[in-house]
């Protein structure tokens, strides 16, 4: 499903096949060396930060798909304030920051003045972490949605507010470990609550374009990102970013903790138009959860002693779902 | 064209002719019939090139008018009470961001407890917010305002609020003068952004600001605010030339200039207070007015000048300072240095409570007599709350305060009217 050429990767166990297998018409847009460099070098974020890789390919896979004509609203948050320490801005695109519960809100003014002034050219992204997407700003962000407006929203989830000091959303997973759901007592850790997939609720409003994408997979991103820009209307594409200071893994290990998330079912890859899943990233092979969990500190209280198997069960049990509820064992060979 | 209308149908016809760009609309009482009468105007095409955006709440409606202005349009949003509150983060960050964006606000109480009616305790809430406040007299000044207002906002890259008071001026009828499309295309040029969010010069708006700049960003924002102060008579003397009305200006003066006793007011309340002024000049007292027109700015050196002469000044306030008093008699305090003046602060119509020209005369011949506190509350009927302050001493669980309160109104009517 990333992209129409389909790639034999010979080299097994890894996914880090060059792009000169490719015909060049279908290469990245990062290995373009005039791609825009939207979110350039010298930001301040932390070394292994998923977030800061994905808003850089989902940005410039943007701009070259709108040929540049892009304005950003972005929620405040890590990517927000690692990179506009003033008066220094890592930003080479037109950028505007307000708040943390209105990006949605601020994009949909930003569609609107475009379209009022015959700009029709000119598209607009709105973008945020979890906590000013699923949390404080979803509020603004089921209005767009139910508008239709003409904005693309990227929710980079890093599963907890980091920027204050990795406090719980309602992003964090069961059992996760974060300052304000700490690994003492009977049940460690964040509750096994009812869970709140910002994805579905997207496809529950029927927009055209609802799709979810992992730094594990960049060019899946990129294909999602320039699929989305060929939609008008509202649309939602909802990144895993793994943050290494707040999950507590090692900042060499970002894509190898997404690509966990992402193969044990934890977190699915797929996408929908108009409220219907059209494609989904499969798994070759489950792997079983406790690989991407014991990756992790913030789960380290599963597995300390004799363990907590039957949590971690419970944790199996929420990867099983997602991948029989997205199909993400297919038969035969996986896309 | 003079007509007989409705205040909000007025002030939507003349935010129309002011031809705004992107207009957010949410319902709140009573400011709903402006966003509704927008509406019309919107759908019938005859205001063309408008996007007319119905959000899901006052904080999107201010975050829509955000996103619309850093972009180049000409943006409009209107609220009351709970309304401000609930956009009031948006508020200060369209201030700080120096976005001239223009919001009608029909100023209602705030709960709890829940209240519809007028008083300005909503607008006071966001008095510090970076954004021009004008307050207007009547349904004529609050069309004049608000065509002044986008010029003023424009001018200096500051948002304007322009306050009319819920349904004593949003839902009465009055005779009001609509200029022409032609009028007001003269005064209020297209708008020029300073900055804009354009993919073809892209720049960071909305940068983190640590202690090394946010003092002088902060002060920007004031010293926008004192040019405001030179701009604003400006406007309004440049309106009456192209319009041939008095509106807007920084305060207006009553009978003042040989008066011993002036009180001041903002809104519509200065009606009333002028026959009062006219009542008792009849009588041979030596009594004025004031009425604030632009409360941010404060017009501290105009007020010092007006209230030159006078032995004392009483101020009638819609909204309280709770646990010191009045919001607008500590501001005039600054526009009166060195002064023995007595200041009398007059909180009053809290959540409606109808200001009549019986208590204001009362309240007036008061302060005449020196007999009146320094802070007073017009109209109270003090044996209520103290009955249920009583209540309070001898019993725990007294319940819900504003039910016992009513309750008891009820059981005995009141008798301090």
């Amino acid at each position: 499903m990333s992209g129409p050429q389909r790639v034999k990767f010979y080299q097994t166990g890894t996914f880090t096949v060059g792009n000169r297998l490719l015909d060049v018409s279908v290469r990245s847009v990062q290995s373009d060396s005039t791609r825009n460099n939207s979110l350039n070098s010298g930001h301040r974020a932390c070394q292994g930060c998923g977030e800061a890789l994905g808003a850089r390919y989902a940005l410039d896979a943007a701009m070259r798909a709108v040929k540049g004509k892009l304005v950003v609203a972005n929620a405040t948050g890590c990517l927000e304030v690692f990179s506009t320490p003033y008066p220094e801005s890592s930003w080479r695109v037109a950028w505007l920051h307000s708040l943390f519960a209105n990006a949605a809100a601020v994009g949909t003014g930003m569609a609107a003045a475009m379209r009022v002034k015959g700009r029709h050219d000119v598209r607009v992204i709105a973008q945020g972490g979890d906590g000013g997407t699923v949390d404080i700003g979803f509020a603004c962000l089921s209005g767009m949605f139910e508008r239709n407006d003409d904005v693309l929203y990227i929710c980079y989830d890093n599963e907890a507010y980091m920027n204050t000091g990795v406090q719980r959303s309602s992003a964090t997973p069961a059992a996760a470990r974060t300052a304000t759901t700490p690994a003492v007592g009977d049940q460690p850790g964040n509750v096994f609550g009812q869970g709140k997939s910002v994805p579905l609720i997207a496809m529950a409003h029927g927009i055209p374009y609802t799709a979810t994408a992992s730094v594990c997979d960049l060019r899946d991103l990129e294909y999602k990102v320039e699929k989305a820009m060929g939609f008008h209307g509202a649309r939602y594409l909802h990144v895993h970013v793994p943050c290494p200071l707040g999950w507590g893994c090692d900042t060499g290990d970002t894509i190898k903790v997404a690509r966990l998330a992402a193969e044990s079912g934890l977190f699915p890859i797929f996408e929908a138009e108009y409220g219907e899943v059209t494609g989904r990233r499969a798994i070759r092979k489950p792997i079983p959860v406790d690989d991407y969990l014991k990756a992790q500190s913030r789960f380290a209280h599963l597995f300390k002693g004799r363990g907590d198997p039957a949590r971690v069960a419970m944790i199996q049990a929420i990867a099983d779902r997602n991948i029989r509820r997205f199909g993400l064992i297919s038969e035969g060979v996986p896309a | 064209m003079l007509k007989q209308c409705e205040g909000s149908q007025a002030v939507a016809e003349a935010i129309g002719l002011c031809r705004p760009q992107v207009i957010c609309a949410y319902p709140i009482t009573p400011q709903t019939h402006i966003v509704e009468g927008l509406g019309s105007l919107v759908k019938s095409g005859t205001l063309a090139n408008c996007e007319y955006i119905n959000v899901e709440s006052e904080f999107a409606a201010m975050s829509v008018a955000i996103g619309a202005s850093a972009a180049g349009a000409r943006a409009y949003t209107a609220t009351a009470s709970q309304g401000i509150l609930y956009m009031a983060e948006a508020v200060y960050n369209a201030g700080g961001l120096g976005l001239p964006i223009v919001m009608t606000v029909g100023n209602r109480s705030i709960g709890a407890p829940i209240n519809i009616w007028n008083d300005h305790t909503d607008s006071m809430a966001l008095r510090d917010a970076g954004w021009i406040q004008l307050f207007a007299e009547d349904n004529q000044e609050a069309v004049d305002l608000h065509i002044q207002a986008f010029k003023l906002a424009e001018a200096l890259s500051v948002p304007v609020m322009v306050c009319m008071d819920g349904f004593i001026l949003t839902h009465a009828y009055e005779r009001v003068d609509i200029p022409t499309q032609e009028q007001v295309d003269q005064f209020l040029p297209p708008y020029e952004p300073r900055q804009v969010v354009d993919p073809d010069d892209p720049v960071t708006i909305g940068a983190m600001v640590g202690p090394e700049a946010f003092m002088e960003v902060r002060y920007l924002a004031h010293a926008k605010q004192l040019q405001a102060l030179e701009l604003i008579p400006e406007l309004a003397a440049e309106f009456k030339q192209k319009f041939g009305r008095d509106s807007g200006g920084l305060i207006r003066t009553y009978r003042a200039d040989d008066a011993e006793t002036i009180v001041v007011g903002l809104g519509s309340v200065n009606g009333t207070i002028k026959d009062v002024v006219d009542d008792m000049r009849n009588d041979g007292v030596k009594i004025g007015g004031v009425s604030i027109c632009s409360f941010r700015p404060f017009p501290t050196a105009e007020l010092n000048k007006a209230l030159g002469k006078a032995k004392r000044i009483i101020t009638i306030e819609k909204s309280l300072s709770v646990g010191i008093g009045g919001n607008v008699s500590h501001n005039l305090r600054m526009a009166l240095p060195d002064r023995n003046t007595t200041v009398y602060t007059v909180i009053a119509g809290l959540g409606g409570r109808p200001i009549t020209r019986a208590s204001l005369k009362k309240v007036f011949k008061s302060a005449l007599d020196g007999a009146l506190e320094p802070v007073s509350f017009l109209d109270l009927n003090l044996p209520v709350v103290e009955r249920q302050l009583e209540r309070e001493r001898l019993a725990r669980r007294t319940g819900p305060a504003a039910e016992a309160i009513l309750r008891d109104m009820n059981a005995a009517p009141a008798t301090a009217r």
